[in-house]
Order: structure tokens, then sequence, then C-alpha cells
């Protein structure tokens, strides 16, 4: 006890190299990690990495449509995992396809998480009705099926990128708000949240750097199993067809585009986007798991 | 002057069962640069009047009553904005757990520099001075190094030492420490001790130290008040309260001190408990449990005064059966 704690004493072990060290911990969960960064790369790079531009109709040529994988195509370029119904190559538009689904899980995420910690903080330092009445907000919101909202919002807001990130927000804010809450309100009673007022520092600061910090991690948590519910729920409106215009086609409509040749024996269009959706969600699960472990305050030292 | 003049004060907490009073018709001085013990059992109030004092009663807790007053300003009523102005700076609190004070995600420097700049219009640069020189001062070796380093590196003797020392950055007038050595080793708390005795005599800082250790009420302050079921019951200088008690309670607490006793002697205990706010008894809340006691206890007993500023209050004080 005493020689590890002068020992991390010496290594002047911030907080942050502890943490590297326990997630680390876990072979399975580095694995997600590595996973996760190759999607991220993937699809970040994904105009550099793609052989061909998707939504860019006039590359596309019908005559290679619905080509097995390994196929080449009129112009001798290889389809390696074979093309859709409008001759699209299938793995550029997979790129392009979690591009899109990323950017849209991770936005939609970082603007509920904000929303949603923000509200929660302020309910739990407030209290009092303010507190209640938002309380009750989130419970309505969570008594609903988040699919269930998310087509209703759809339906009235209308199509395109920014409605379906609305859509998500209001689907997920509330998780964060309670989240958030309910850690708040642990942290509030300790002892520093009392010496940070008898210090007389201002209200937003003790809200600011003392009380948020401190709800971060459940917070972060939280957020990557909402990032990967709001991917596959994003793929579902797609594949449902609400959401995404047709032209900048995610992994859900990738999967609908393919449907109706799962019958006849053409798997790949459908197989395939749902493989990369599989994957990206399964890799987001798995670093969420682990930072579960290591953030939970009831295994902390 | 005094510094801090306490008049009857009260407060009070809702409960389901009503407003029950935590402290009730306290009247307390502090002069400028004394140290005060304030003594009494878990739940006679004692805290309730250090944050009471800061301003730090948050609902369902309020002050009903009584007056304090700091450096001549009234505390009570008065609004948020001058009380936080007033806290840190003039005003200090030493909170009871080292190891909860500090906050676990912020490095030292950062609490420390962030209390200053709350306060003060100064550069980081001339706050890290100032922060290195309070660190020196409380005793802890290479400033430097401690002020990069979080909270969980520091050991609790080191960690209520950094608390000492955010609490004197603004030269206050006055340092309220809510047991603040009730959870180190006795070395260490000696150490502290020490270090309290001579901080406050090198600054000309006053200080209420609030413990149940008559221990170190005796070797630390220069007055001491004991509390007992909200209420002060006795207050004087120190050899003279803790020699020749007046009340029966602060003989009762003396007795159950262990060291007092000789060896193979039983040892001393106040019978019963301390009675919680509910149902307090009417009149002298000690009169369930004082040997002392007779029918003229059950009405409210007066605060008496006698030689050398001492108060108590009881109807049958200990004078006859002094040794």
């Amino acid at each position: 006890m005493n020689a590890s704690s002068s020992a991390t004493l010496l290594a002047q072990d911030t907080p942050w190299r502890q943490f590297v060290r326990d997630f680390s911990q876990s072979r399975i969960a580095l694995f997600g990690l590595a996973l996760l960064v190759i999607v991220l790369l993937l699809a970040i790079f994904a105009p550099w990495l793609a052989p061909q531009n998707p939504y860019d109709l006039a590359k596309l040529d019908l005559m290679d449509s619905r080509l097995p994988p390994g196929s080449e195509s009129m112009l001798g370029s290889t389809f390696v995992l074979g093309t859709d119904g409008m001759g699209r190559d299938m793995f550029s538009a997979i790129l392009y396809g979690l591009r899109v689904s990323l950017m849209v899980g991770v936005i939609s995420g970082a603007i509920a998480l904000a929303l949603g910690a923000g509200l929660g903080v302020s309910a739990a330092f407030f209290g009092g009705r303010y507190e209640q009445i938002l309380m009750r907000i989130v419970d309505i919101q969570l008594g609903f099926p988040a699919i269930l909202v998310a087509l209703i919002l759809i339906a009235v807001l209308g199509p395109g990128i920014e409605k379906v990130i609305i859509a998500l927000v209001t689907v997920q804010w509330a998780y964060y708000a309670r989240t958030a809450r309910s850690a708040a309100l642990v942290e509030r009673n300790k002892e520093y949240m009392e010496a940070a007022r008898g210090l007389g520092l201002p209200t937003w600061r003790v809200l600011l750097k003392h009380l948020i910090p401190n709800t971060l991690p459940p917070l972060l948590v939280v957020g990557t199993v909402q990032v990967a519910h709001a991917i596959a729920l994003e793929a579902t409106l797609s594949f449902l067809g609400l959401g995404l215009p047709i032209t900048e086609p995610s992994l859900g409509l990738l999967i609908a585009n393919g449907y109706e040749y799962m019958l006849s024996g053409k798997y790949w269009i459908s197989v395939y986007p749902g493989v990369a959706l599989l994957l990206t969600i399964v890799s987001i699960n798995l670093v969420g798991d682990q930072l579960r472990d290591v953030l939970n305050p009831r295994l902390a030292r | 002057m005094s510094l801090l003049e306490i008049t009857s004060l009260r407060t009070e907490f809702s409960t389901r069962l009503g407003l029950l009073p935590a402290v009730d018709d306290v009247s307390l001085q502090v002069h400028p640069g004394e140290i005060l013990g304030l003594v009494g059992e878990s739940g006679s109030g004692k805290s309730v009047t250090g944050f009471s004092i800061m301003g730090l009663i948050d609902a369902p807790g309020k002050i009903t009553q009584g007056s304090i007053r700091f450096e001549g300003k009234e505390l009570v009523g008065a609004n948020e904005e001058s009380l936080r102005q007033l806290r840190g700076d003039r005003l200090a609190m030493i909170f009871q757990d080292p190891m909860m004070t500090l906050n676990p995600v912020l490095r030292v420097d950062t609490q420390m520099i962030e209390t200053l700049q709350a306060h003060r219009s100064m550069s980081a640069e001339q706050a890290r001075a100032r922060c290195r020189e309070v660190l020196v001062q409380v005793g802890i070796a290479s400033p430097d190094e401690r002020l990069k380093q979080y909270p969980h590196q520091f050991s609790g003797g080191m960690r209520q030492r950094v608390a000492i020392a955010i609490a004197l950055l603004l030269r206050p007038a006055l340092i309220i420490a809510d047991e603040p050595t009730t959870a180190l080793d006795v070395t260490v708390q000696g150490q502290i001790l020490f270090e309290m005795q001579r901080l406050t005599r090198e600054t000309g800082t006053a200080l209420i130290w609030i413990t149940h250790d008559l221990a170190v009420v005796a070797g630390l302050a220069q007055r001491v008040a004991v509390m007992y079921a909200g209420r002060i019951v006795e207050t004087g200088p120190v050899e003279q309260v803790l020699n020749a008690p007046l009340h029966p309670y602060t003989r009762g607490l003396l007795d159950s001190v262990p060291a007092n006793n000789a060896r193979g002697q039983r040892l001393h205990q106040i019978p019963g408990m301390t009675p919680s706010l509910v149902n307090r008894p009417k009149g002298c809340a000690f009169r369930n449990r004082c040997s002392f006691a007779g029918e003229d206890c059950a009405v409210d007993p007066p605060v008496r005064e006698f030689a050398d500023e001492r108060l108590v209050r009881c109807v049958r004080p200990l004078l006859e059966v002094k040794p």
C-alpha cells in the first residue's frame, strides 16, 4: 500500500495516465478500440480511400449493376464487395455510408450530451420546482419508445440530415439528463463542493469547474452506449426510408437497397453494409463496456 | 471590539415533524487573533453553528432568529453575493475530512489559484507566488512540485495542510475549523495543531476550532464554549473551564476522558444519550442525564455570569462541589 503510493508519487501519476493503464487491462477492449479507430479512419478518409464516388451519379454505370464481389468493371477496376442495383461500388458506398452514420451518431450524441448534462446538473444543483418539472419531463420522454418519437418527429419535420439529428437528440437527451442529475446529486453533497462554496467561488464557477467535471465519468459511459444506439436508430430510420436522402445513403439505406435482392441470391448488397454497421456498433460497445468498468465509482480505489 | 459577535442565534431545520432547532439561543464572541474551542458531542449543533456563520446553511435549514455580526457587518439576511465575497476572503473554513475537501479532478494549483482570483484581480504568476508562500508556511516542502499534483497524490495530513493553506491564502480575519484533525493520526494531529497555533499567532487570524476532543481544546484554545443539544451551556477561559467546570455536563465530559482516571478505576460515562432534536426535554436539556438535577431544572435555565467572563446556563452550577 505504502510502496505503491510512493511509487505513484514518483511516477507523477496523473488521473489520465491511471485511466489509460486501467483501460489497457482488457485485451478485448483494446481490440474494440483498435477496431473503432480503424472504422473512424475509414470513415474520415473515405473520399481518398474509396475507388469510386458513390454520390456522383455520372460515375455510375447501370451496366455494372448487381455484380458479385470481385467482379471487374467495364473500365477494368475491381469491385471488391460487388455492386448494388445502381451499379455503385459497394466498398465505396460502405465507406461513405459509415461516414454519414458515424457523423449523425456522434453529432447527435454530442448535442444530446451537452444539453442533457447541462439540464441534469443544473436540476441537481438548483433543485426545487425546476428540478421536479424537468425530471418529470425526462420521465415522460423516456416512457415513449425511441423509434416512435423519432418516426413522428421525422414525419413532422421532413427528411434531411439535420432533421434526423434533431430527432436523435430529442430521443437521447433525457438519458443524459437523468444520468447527469444522479451523478451531480452524489457530487453535490461531497465536502469539496461545500468547501468550494466556503471559499467564496462564484456559483457559475462551482458549477462549471467543480460539479460538471466530476459528473463526466458516468456520462462518458452513457455517451458511448448512446452513440451506438443513435447509429442503430439512424440506420433503422434510413432502412424504413425516412430520414437521410437517397442521394447520400447511410448504412441503413444501403441495407434497405439490397433487401429486395436478398431472395435472389445477391446477398452482398445488404450483408456487407450490415457487417460494417455491426462492427461499428460492436467496437463502440466494447469500448463503452471497458469505460464503465474503469470509471465505475464502486470499483474506484 | 470583538471580531465576531453572535447573539441569540437560532438555526432551524424544517422536517416532516415540524421546525426543529439545531442551534438555539447561541451567543458567542470571538476577539481578533483569539482561538476559541467549540466543544460538544455529535449532534450538539456545533457544526451547524459554524455553517451558520459561513452562511452555508442550505434548505431545509434556515437561520430564523438572532444576529451574526462579523467585523461590524450583519451576516444574517445579508445577500448571497456579499456573503460570497466574504467567504474565503475575510472568513474561511476548514472541513473535517481532508480526503473530501479537495476536488479530485483539479490540480492543487488550479484550486488555489482560482480561490485567489475569485477575490482579487491578480495574474496567474502573482497568484502562484502567493500559493507557494502559503504552502511553505503550512510546512509543505518542495511547494513547486506539490502545486502540480492532484489531491490523491497527497497523504491525509498533507491534504489537511493544503486545505489550511487554501484557508490562509487571502489572510482571513477568522477561520472556522470543523473538526479538522478528527480524521488524522494522533502524531499528524499534533503537528497540525502546532502549526495552527503558530500560524494564528503569526497572522493574527482568529480561529474557531470545532471539536469533540477536550484534549485538543486544552492544548490549543484560549477560550472554550461547550455546546449541548443546540445550546451553549458553558463559556470561559480554557484553564478555568477545564479545571473547575461549573456546568454538570462539562464535568461529565471531562470525567469521560479516560486519562483523567486513576489506574484500575472504573471509567466514567454520562448516562443516557444526547436527546434528539425531536424529543428534547423542556427546560434544561441535560436534566435527564444530570445527577445534580432537581425539580427547578424543568424551567429554561437562565444564563448566569461568573467571574472571569464565565457564562453558565444552569440552575444548579457546581459551585459548592468544586474540588
